[in-house]
Formats: C-alpha cells, sequence, structure tokens
C-alpha cells in the first residue's frame, strides 16, 4: 500500500472542517461543535461575567431605576491593529462613548462578529481580548453575542457590531438641539490624534514616527462634567469620522444656532500639525477616538473645564469656541489672522493632496 | 498647486546610485525625503518639501527680512493713520 | 512649526495689510497664479483684510482643474484593468472624467491606491513584479522634478512594470495666454512661489516686459501672500513693469539646477490642452523619446476615448478669470462638492469648490 491510494483530507475542496487549524473556518460560523469551542475558548474567558455564561439565546438583567439609553455601532476599520488600539478595544470604546454622550452610565454590550474565513485566529484571540480590557476598564458587561462566518474574499478580516445600554440619570438632559446663544464650547484635548494615527500606517503615507490612537472611553469625562455643571450641559458629542467641524455643524444645524470657534484655542500637538501640513489635512476634519465635546452654559463652563483638567483624559482640555445666533445653521472659525470663514460639512473624506 | 512644507534636515541616510535620501522633521514627525536635489544639504539646515522631495534650502537670513520689512512698513502705515485722524490723546499708546 | 507660525502671525498680517492700504491710491485687479494660494486665501480669510479696492482673481493654477479630460477618461480606463496597480496623488481621484472618476473606479473593484510620492509609486512596482505600477504624473514645474526621478530611477533600475500617465503644465506659457487674451483685466500677478524655486524667475521677465506688468514671486502663507500683494500694488503704483521676488528665502533668480537639469534630461516640451481653455502653445512636459517604455500612453491602448464635458460648465471661464463661481448658472445647485459638474468644484483648491467651501452664505 503506497501513500498515493489513501486520501488526502488536505486535498479536498469540500467543506468539511479539520479537526484543527489556526484559521477561522467556515464551519466556526455554522452553530455546531466548532462554534461552541470558538466560544469557549476564545470569547469566554476573554469577556467572562454571569449573564454571559449562562450562554442563553439573550441575557436576561436586571436594570437600575432610570431611563435608558440605547446605542449601536459597527467597527469596519482597517488596519484591524494599529497603534494605541485595534478594532476591538475600539468597538467597545466607541458604543461606551456614543452612550455617554447621551449622559448616560454605560452598563451591558451585545457583540456581533462577523469573521472573514481565514483570519487568523490568534488575530481573533487577540482582539478578543482587547476586548474584554476595554470592557473591564469601563465597567461594561459583554452579556451576549453572535459570530458568523464569511467565505473568503467577503470580509475584509472581521467586522464587529457592538450595541449598549446604559441609564440616564435623573435630570439629565443631553440633546444637540438645547444649545443655545451664549453656551461655550469645551474639548477634552487634543484633536485630530485617531485620524493622523491611522494614516501614519498606512501603505504609501506612512511616516518614521509613532502616532499613537487617542482611543478611550469617555465616560468618567462625562460623569465629572455632569456632577458639576447638571442641566447646564446641553450638548456632548464625540467628534469621530468627520471631526470636530462634522460634528459641530450637525449640532449648528439641529439647534438652528451659529458656533463660532477661536483657531488659537484649538489644541492640536505638533506631531498631528506636522503630518496635517505634509498631508495637506485640516485637523478640524480629522477623526478622533477620545474626545469629547461639551456644550456649556458660560455660567459653568469653568467649572466644567477644571474638573477636566483633573482627568487623565483632560489635561490639555480648552474652550474653544461659543455659540452665536447667527449665521443660523452655520460654523463659523475666527481665523489665527484675525478674518473670519465657514467651516462647511465636506462631502467626503479628506484626501492627501500634493496641491 | 504647490503643497510646499518646511522641515529640517535630521539625519541623511542612505544613498542609492543618484538618490541621495534623508529624514526631515516636520512638527513632531519624521519623513524620509528625497535630498538629490540639495548636494550640499547638511545636518539641521531647513528645507522646502514637495511629494517627498526637497526642492530648496530655506535661507533663514532673508526670512526674517521680510518679517522685519513687513513691520516696520506696517510700523509706518500706523503712524501715518494715527496722525492723519489724530485726538488730543491722554499719553497713552497711540500706535497698538 | 519653524517657518510656519511667523507667516501665521496675526499681527504681522495687520501690518501688511495696513501697508498696503496706505500705498494704495487706486483700485487694481491682481491674479494669483496658484491654487495653493487661493486655497490659503481663502482658508485664512485674507481677502477680507485687503481694501475693497483691491480685486484678487483666481487663476488656472490648479493641475487638477486643467487636466484635459481625454486624459483623465485614459486613467479610469487604464485603472479598472486587473493587472494594474494605479497610483495616483490624492488631488486626482473625485475629478470627473465623461463618465467616472478614480475614487468610483476604486470602489467598483479597481486597484487605485493614492500616494504621497511617485517614489512610493516606484517601490510598489519593484514590490510587485507581477503587476503593472502606473502613477499619474500631474502638476506644474513644481513636482516635475519629484516624477523625473521616478521615470530616471524607473529607467536606471531596468524596471518593466513602471509607467507614468503625464500631464504636467507650465506656468508663463498660462500667463502669456493670459495676459494675450481680448478684454483682459488683470494688471499684476502674485507667481507661484514653489514652482520658481524649481525654475527660477527668468521666464517670468520677458511676459513682464511685453505686457508691462508686475510679477512678483509670492509664497503660501498669509504673510507671504501679503507680501507679495504689497510689493505688486507698490509696482503698480510706481508704474513698475519687472518681475520681483517676495518670496526670497525658498525662491531664487536661478531656481535650482539639478532639479532643472533633471527635468529637462526626462521631459521635453509640447503643445499641451488644458481643460476648458484649450490648447496652449508649448504648455506641456512629454517624456524624451529615450523613456518611451515608461509611457502610460505607449503601454496601454486605451481606444479611441470620446469625451464629453456637461455643457453647463464654464471651468475654462473660471480659470482664466472672466467669471466667478457664484456667476456661473450651476454654481451650488447643480454643481456642488457632491455631484460636481467640472474640476473646479472637485479640487481642493479649485476656485468653485472654494468658493462653496467658504462663501457660501456671502
Amino acid at each position: 500500500m503506497t501513500d498515493e491510494r489513501l486520501p488526502d483530507p488536505s486535498q479536498w475542496s469540500c467543506p468539511a472542517p479539520t479537526e484543527s487549524s489556526d484559521t477561522v473556518q467556515l464551519a466556526h460560523g455554522g452553530g455546531g461543535r466548532l462554534t461552541q469551542k470558538l466560544i469557549e475558548s476564545v470569547f469566554v474567558p476573554a469577556l467572562r461575567n454571569p449573564a454571559l455564561e449562562v450562554l442563553h439565546d439573550g441575557a436576561i438583567l436586571s436594570l437600575p431605576p432610570g431611563r435608558i439609553a440605547f446605542s449601536t455601532d459597527s467597527y469596519v476599520i482597517d488596519p484591524i491593529f494599529f497603534p494605541g488600539g485595534d478594532i476591538g478595544s475600539l468597538a467597545v470604546h466607541g458604543t461606551v462613548n456614543d452612550l455617554a454622550m447621551c449622559g448616560a452610565r454605560p452598563l451591558h454590550f451585545s457583540a456581533a462578529f462577523i469573521l472573514e474565513e481565514g483570519l487568523p485566529l490568534s488575530d481573533l484571540r487577540r482582539i478578543v481580548a482587547s476586548m474584554g480590557r476595554a470592557a473591564a476598564e469601563a465597567g461594561v458587561t459583554v452579556v451576549t453575542g453572535d459570530t458568523k462566518v464569511v467565505d473568503r474574499g467577503k470580509g475584509d478580516g472581521i467586522f464587529i457590531n457592538t450595541a449598549g445600554i446604559g441609564i440616564v440619570p435623573e435630570g439629565v438632559e443631553i440633546a444637540p438641539t438645547l444649545a443655545r446663544a451664549g453656551d461655550l464650547v469645551l474639548v477634552n484635548g487634543e484633536i485630530a490624534v485617531h485620524g493622523i494615527a491611522i494614516m501614519s500606517v498606512r501603505q504609501g503615507l506612512q511616516f518614521e514616527t509613532e502616532m499613537v490612537s487617542d482611543a478611550a472611553s469617555l465616560h468618567e469625562l462625562v460623569a465629572a462634567a455632569l456632577e458639576v455643571a447638571g442641566s447646564h450641559v446641553h450638548v456632548l458629542r464625540d467628534p469621530t469620522r468627520g471631526g470636530v467641524a462634522s460634528a459641530l455643524n450637525e449640532i449648528a444645524t439641529a439647534a438652528g444656532v451659529s458656533i463660532e470657534l477661536e483657531e488659537r484655542s484649538i489644541p492640536v500637538n505638533e506631531a498631528v500639525q506636522g503630518a496635517c501640513e505634509l498631508l495637506g489635512f485640516d485637523p478640524l476634519y480629522v477623526a478622533n477616538e477620545g474626545k469629547c465635546l461639551a456644550i456649556v452654559a458660560p455660567s459653568h463652563a469653568q467649572a466644567v473645564l477644571d474638573a477636566w483638567r483633573r482627568h487623565p483624559l483632560g489635561k490639555d482640555a480648552a474652550i474653544i469656541g461659543q455659540v452665536r445666533e447667527e449665521p443660523r445653521g452655520r460654523l463659523v472659525l475666527h481665523t489665527r489672522i484675525g478674518a473670519r470663514r465657514i467651516v462647511d460639512m465636506l462631502s467626503g473624506e479628506q484626501l492627501p493632496r500634493i496641491c | 498647486m504647490c503643497l510646499g512644507v518646511p522641515g529640517k534636515v535630521v539625519a541623511i541616510t542612505r544613498h542609492e546610485v543618484g538618490m541621495q535620501m534623508g529624514r526631515v522633521q516636520f512638527g513632531g514627525i519624521h519623513k524620509e525625503v528625497c535630498l538629490s536635489f540639495l548636494p550640499d544639504i547638511q545636518l539641521g539646515d531647513y528645507v522646502i518639501v514637495h511629494a517627498g522631495f526637497a526642492i530648496s534650502q530655506l535661507d533663514e537670513a532673508e526670512a526674517a527680512i521680510t518679517l522685519e520689512i513687513l513691520r516696520q512698513m506696517g510700523d509706518l502705515a500706523e503712524l501715518t493713520e494715527a496722525d492723519a485722524d489724530a485726538v488730543p490723546n491722554t499719553g497713552s499708546d497711540a500706535v497698538r | 512649526m519653524r517657518f510656519v507660525d511667523e507667516y501665521r502671525d496675526g499681527e504681522a498680517v495687520r501690518q501688511a495689510a495696513a501697508a498696503i492700504a496706505s500705498v494704495q491710491t487706486r483700485p487694481w485687479t491682481l491674479m494669483e497664479i496658484c491654487g495653493g494660494q487661493t486655497h490659503s486665501i481663502l482658508k485664512f480669510g485674507l481677502d477680507q483684510l485687503l481694501p475693497p479696492a483691491l480685486t484678487l482673481v483666481h487663476g488656472p493654477g490648479c493641475p487638477v482643474c486643467v487636466t484635459p479630460l481625454e486624459l483623465i477618461d485614459q486613467a479610469v480606463d487604464i485603472a479598472a484593468r486587473k493587472e494594474v496597480i494605479f497610483t495616483s496623488f490624492g488631488d486626482m481621484l473625485r475629478v470627473p472624467g465623461s463618465r467616472q472618476s478614480l475614487l468610483q473606479v476604486k470602489s467598483e473593484g479597481g486597484d487605485v491606491r493614492i500616494v504621497y510620492s511617485p517614489l512610493d509609486a516606484l517601490k510598489l512596482a519593484k514590490e510587485n513584479p507581477g503587476r503593472e505600477v502606473v502613477f499619474f504624473a500631474v502638476g506644474f514645474e513644481t513636482t516635475a522634478p519629484a516624477n523625473a526621478m521616478a521615470v530616471w530611477r524607473a529607467h536606471e533600475l531596468g524596471l518593466r512594470n513602471f509607467t507614468i500617465l503625464c500631464s504636467h503644465v507650465l506656468v508663463p506659457p498660462a500667463i502669456d495666454a493670459i495676459l494675450g487674451a481680448p478684454d483682459c483685466r488683470i494688471q499684476g500677478f502674485l507667481a507661484a512661489g514653489h514652482v520658481c524655486t524649481v525654475e527660477g524667475c527668468e521666464d517670468y521677465e520677458p511676459l513682464a516686459t511685453k505686457y508691462g506688468v508686475p510679477i512678483v514671486v509670492t509664497g503660501f502663507e498669509p504673510v507671504d501672500l501679503m507680501a507679495g500683494i504689497l510689493a505688486c500694488v507698490q509696482a503698480l503704483e510706481k508704474g513698475s513693469a519687472t518681475v520681483e521676488n517676495a518670496y526670497k528665502r525658498s525662491a531664487s533668480r536661478a531656481g535650482n539646477p539639478h532639479a532643472r537639469a533633471l527635468v529637462r534630461r526626462v521631459f521635453e516640451t509640447c503643445d499641451r490642452a488644458w481643460r476648458g481653455i484649450g490648447v496652449i502653445p508649448r504648455s506641456g512636459l512629454k517624456l524624451r523619446r529615450e523613456f518611451a517604455a515608461l509611457d502610460a500612453t505607449r503601454r496601454f491602448d486605451c481606444g479611441h476615448i470620446r469625451t464629453e464635458e456637461p455643457t453647463e460648465c464654464i471651468a475654462g471661464e473660471i480659470l482664466l478669470g472672466h467669471r466667478r463661481p457664484s456667476e456661473c448658472a450651476a454654481f451650488g445647485n447643480k454643481c456642488t462638492p457632491d455631484h460636481p459638474l467640472g474640476a473646479p468644484m472637485v479640487s481642493a483648491e479649485g476656485a468653485c469648490a472654494a468658493y462653496y467651501a467658504y462663501r457660501r452664505s456671502a
């Protein structure tokens, strides 16, 4: 008997799963034994909590009294690992922040994964472990989840959706429509860091300096602001895609007011400034993942600023602008040379330019 | 048409045939740049960089002169303005 | 940032504005030739600080805007091919061709990649011997040395899979065409500081003399622009028609001899069509015969390309400074950055895009 006459499973083209593999396979999403193994060996250890470990179709939770905030977001970032984080930690921070921007204390999450066949399991483990750490730091639990696998070529590695619930304390009213003339605009620190960090590792554009994303959970900063200023905090927003400019444009339109920024007051660090000059970017349009904008009544803005500056994520906090009546629905920049210009919404992404 | 950014030469690195590369610092970042068009460039010099190439060495003396000339012209213009619509003042600085 | 922040200093800009106001005795109309200057003026709001009697007209110094439609269509055709990695500066991605832009090709699966430098494209060619790497070599004289170096290196290395799609344009012939046109209202020019950094200022002397118009080499930061405008107004007030350099820290009369030499080694001048304007004689660069193997138009047969410009687009008149974007019937309604009809609405420094972004409420 020679080897040639024995069947060679590694040459089979049917999707019969081999016993062990170091990459994600279609069978991992099939709901059978391999799915079970994946959940028990990858997800549960990293995300461990009583509600999850019931491993039922859905989680049953008891919530404290108060209004429930509910938010969802999907994460498709490329590259999946970047300086300062990965798609896993981002999936936690992003949804924590969406809840925090409603004034809520984030509590419980769902996490749904769409994995591409061929994704190294070591990458998946790393991402889920990172999620676990981010969740633990933010004080949230991932109580339910789902995993699907798509054919090679149909997935870009990994997509994650997280949905979260939180409780909004009594008396807290946060909405973009509540900005009013006279309010001051605050930011907790240097802008444009995340977008430039991502750009700096992209082929064809890399820098020789490591730029670390600012991705972080902002619920403590929000809590600190609400503690000192309560209902005088009118609007909260985390300026992610589209940057500070897009977020403030949306708020100005929603509230029917104008927002004027003071260019000299906007914190931008030297590395980000250099990168933006080189690529021809305006930092106002570059994404952030650890920044919070607050629009606060003038009587309490200083108190919020002081509270933020006492927190590690707010040491560079600054008052960067003011809400006015006119021109309604518009964001205006008072430039460093003393002129004023409109800061419009961009129609698409900023692209690096040489002109 | 010409996004040319000033930076400081912090390293002169490899030399392939016909192509001298170096590292230039812009604000807080470093980037690899081709220095071939400035064969006499040295560490610490400032250059203008466009599309990954250094195209000129910044003349620091000339740079200072431009600012100084403007300053002088500006002061003169404001003095003239101030004279033209001068109101007897209490001795405070009339030229801002 | 050194050599940036001090040229954005509000006090210095204010002093320059005061100087201009004190020198100017009658209305003057100046053109700034370079899109980067247009962008800077509108981004910092400089025109708000200038005397109302000073009119700034924005010129065709936007290589994105003037790249012929046919070339965009060729780029789109080549970029869609499976074997091609199509590389380009980011500026070109959104420019509409007759049917598509490069960004649309990318979204449909074309391998279109943005690069910061042509050397990045060269690197891709070395790392991907099985693919054809094409670089969209667009620009004025400032970018020609970089593109020349990429071609030169590819030639020296014997790279078989690297070609360029060349659309280089030259400034002095454009100035000649603008000043030579009937009812030209331009009385003074701000020449492009980085073009002159590479090529020097000598080519502008015959133009200043021929048309009796002062030409001032000007930089890009607010202080530089004010300094250039001031020098131009002073020259006009004196009645002098000479070439002056207000960007001496970077540009010199002779330019950069090494860059100039390499450009002339690799390229030669040719007639070139400017989108919206038409053919300007000897206003373009093409590869010398020796480097024909690196010419993408020879490597790829694009067949007969039927170009189609939207009829409402008056880009040519805008680029020559005859009309303002706000005077175009399609501006702000049919033609916006979300659905641009022509190149000046797409380019970061195109007059139409700049007007839309910074001026819409005015």
